[in-house]
């Protein structure tokens, strides 16, 4: 089932009538979720990313724009009536009920011709346990999980009712990394099962670079920019998502460019093609440098931090806005601590300029 | 460096013995207060079972004997027949009954509505319905002694029911509940299909249970000891409720009163309470607890 989001608008008012301004939560929405993939809402807090969230399950009302499921409007249904599963960010699962009662308490809701004969819920409860695998734990209480179990139940309740659409509000915030790690998968591994649409809204990059098929960057309520995990990564619109995406995050520096070359201080570190003069900002990601003596960037060493299979080198470069400069190199490279100053050549498809004023893209040719 | 281990080692052993001393002494004071303290509280209801099987003379003796010289169990027989104690009995539980289930009802539905619909002026009017729980409760014994007169319900159940069905202050406690359970169940379960209607009962009801039984053991305890108002509006045979009934029961023709076989009736009608509290004392000491009402 694929989901449609039409000119999307959630405007919160003001809770001081006098004074207060109202809250665009999120602003002209637009995007057709295609169906059977996992779409990843990204970006930081208050971005308007669980909102979003909200109105596709119905719990909020839009304030303009048209939810479609399919072809139907669902934007004036209830939120029982839309027949979509939601996993919330505290499980909220029912505490004085058994895992077992929880996960069939959706399908004892169903009326009319939807209506299931008591073993067909069982049939139906113990093969979604088994298939987030907590077919072992029906008879207990959700205080007697751990997190992890909580989260599955959680999912299986979601699940048991084969919603047209799973919705995953920060599913995954309340686990430790390994377990996170591990869920990750697996959500991804019952979504592929199931084929359910999912949106799975995140504020951790690397999860949602990880798992979906699509991601969506928001920003204050307005989407800064939709594609493919990669090709976000590669290809950022502007420095807001460069900044965004990526672990360790993109090195951002002020330069400038004069005469088709990109300086850094004095030092220029490649040519472009099509850029006309001005300052800017330029972002290049950690994996972008390479080590060369007679590199083009010269930067002050500061330390360098070993991680096994790659070393990163932090350095201070005065135009630097980034407090440190991180560079991942690979760990056969040999870098002598004793020297002072470390010089980089750059590869230029991990370098973006982006405009000083409106922080947006300058794209270039290489020369 | 060795002196220093010894003092360390001494000064620990000193430590632990002290503090062996202090617990063992605090501990023994503890219990012997709790002892004191258990002693006259269960003294009254030592002298009500000694009294209720002595006989009338013994009952009247100058000094009173600690051990009674005989076991008068026909006392408990004679009590239950000229006390008409069934009748009574029957009065108080059907009362109580009926009215726990219906004022449980009204609050449950109150308090959702409190804690949980939006409608214009909800917290004003709950303001005010607190407001009313500073009117001490003699005041409305005088405004409602006069309505149920003029409504004519006088000697009936209706007036030993009705007007005690809404409780602010049970409102009050099961809205405080209500307000704990977090709003992601309510979402939860709209996401899960369910009317309000069904939330109520089948999520939050539950939730809630242990105030729920608080608030019917108060009730019930409250109905099995009223006094004052049964004995304006109900005082005729048919439905007069316990305590009165006890009150009155035992006063022969010459105005002397039988106290032992009273003493037997006043068993009989704590022993369901006594019950009670053995079985759901956990319940009973939270309400309390929560009300600031005396048990």
């Amino acid at each position: 089932m694929k989901v449609v989001l039409q000119n999307l608008t959630k405007i919160f008012p003001s809770r001081d009538k006098k004074a207060g301004k109202e809250v665009v939560a999120v602003n002209d929405f637009t995007f057709e979720i295609p169906d059977g993939k996992l779409i990843g809402l990204l970006g930081p807090s208050g971005c308007g990313k669980s909102t979003t969230l909200y109105m596709i399950s119905g719990l909020q009302k839009p304030t303009s724009g048209k939810i479609f499921f399919g072809d139907d409007d669902v934007t004036e249904l209830s939120t029982e009536n839309r027949g979509i599963g939601l996993v919330f960010q505290n499980y909220a699962l029912y505490p004085h009920m058994t895992v077992k009662q929880n996960i069939l308490f959706p399908l004892q809701n169903l009326k009319g011709a939807d209506k299931l004969t008591k073993d067909q819920m069982l049939e139906r409860a113990y093969e979604v346990a088994k298939l987030v695998q907590i077919d072992e734990l029906m008879e207990r209480k959700p205080s007697e999980l751990s997190g992890g179990q909580q989260q599955r139940v959680a999912i299986a309740r979601a699940l048991v009712k084969m919603p047209r659409v799973l919705l995953l509000d920060e599913p995954l915030s309340n686990l430790d990394a390994r377990l996170r790690l591990q869920t990750r998968e697996e959500i991804r591994r019952i979504q592929k099962e199931t084929n359910i649409t999912t949106v799975f809204v995140t504020h951790d990059q690397e999860e949602a670079m990880s798992i979906s098929d699509m991601i969506v960057v928001m920003k204050l309520g307005v989407v800064q920019q939709i594609g493919k995990p990669q090709e976000v990564y590669d290809d950022p619109t502007n420095l807001f998502v460069a900044k965004f995406l990526g672990t360790p995050p993109i090195n951002v520096l002020s330069g400038r460019v004069e005469n088709g070359r990109v300086y850094i201080g004095k030092d220029a570190i490649m040519d472009v093609k099509g850029v006309e003069n001005q300052e800017v900002i330029i972002g290049i990601r950690p994996e972008g440098f390479e080590l060369n003596e007679n590199g083009a960037l010269r930067c002050e060493m500061n330390n360098v931090e070993v991680m096994g299979r790659d070393v990163s080198i932090v350095s201070t470069n005065p135009a630097s806005i980034s407090p440190c400069i991180r560079s991942i190199i690979n760990a056969d490279n040999k870098v002598d601590l004793a020297n002072k100053t470390v010089r980089y050549n750059v590869k230029p498809h991990k370098v973006f300029l982006f405009n000083k004023e409106t922080e947006e893209r300058i794209r270039y040719e290489v020369k | 460096m060795s002196e220093k281990n010894t003092m360390q080692e001494r000064n620990m052993t000193q430590v632990s013995a002290r503090q062996k001393i202090v617990h063992g002494a605090s501990r023994t004071l503890t219990y012997a207060f709790l002892i004191a303290m258990a002693v006259i509280v269960l003294f009254p209801f030592y002298w009500m079972l000694i009294s209720s099987v002595k006989s009338l003379d013994e009952y009247r003796l100058n000094v009173p004997t600690f051990w009674p010289r005989q076991l008068l169990l026909s006392n408990y027989v004679d009590a239950f027949n000229t006390a008409s104690l069934g009748r009574l009995f029957y009065n108080t539980m059907l009362v109580g009954v009926v009215s726990t289930i219906l004022s449980l009802i009204i609050t449950v539905l109150s308090a959702f509505a409190f804690a949980r619909l939006e409608f214009k002026g909800r917290d004003t009017m709950f303001g005010l319905l607190l407001a009313t729980m500073m009117i001490p409760g003699e005041l409305f014994t005088i405004t409602n002694y006069s309505t149920v007169t003029q409504l004519g319900w006088m000697n009936t159940y209706t007036v030993l029911i009705v007007p005690f069905l809404v409780s602010v202050f049970y409102i009050f406690l099961l809205r405080q509940n209500f307000m704990q359970i977090p709003n992601e169940l309510y979402l939860a379960a709209k996401v899960d299909g369910t009317s309000d209607w069904k939330y109520l009962w089948k999520i939050m009801v539950p939730l809630a249970l242990p105030t729920l039984i608080s608030i019917t053991i108060l009730k019930m305890m409250g109905a099995w000891n009223s006094y004052i108002w049964p004995r304006l509006v109900a005082n005729d045979e048919a439905h007069r409720m316990i305590t009165n009934g006890l009150r009155n029961a035992f006063t022969d023709t010459t105005g002397d009163v039988n106290y032992p076989v009273q003493m037997a009736a006043v068993a009989l009608v704590s022993a369901p309470l006594f019950l009670v509290f053995v079985f759901l004392r956990k319940y009973i000491m939270a309400g309390v607890s929560r009300s600031g009402i005396k048990g």
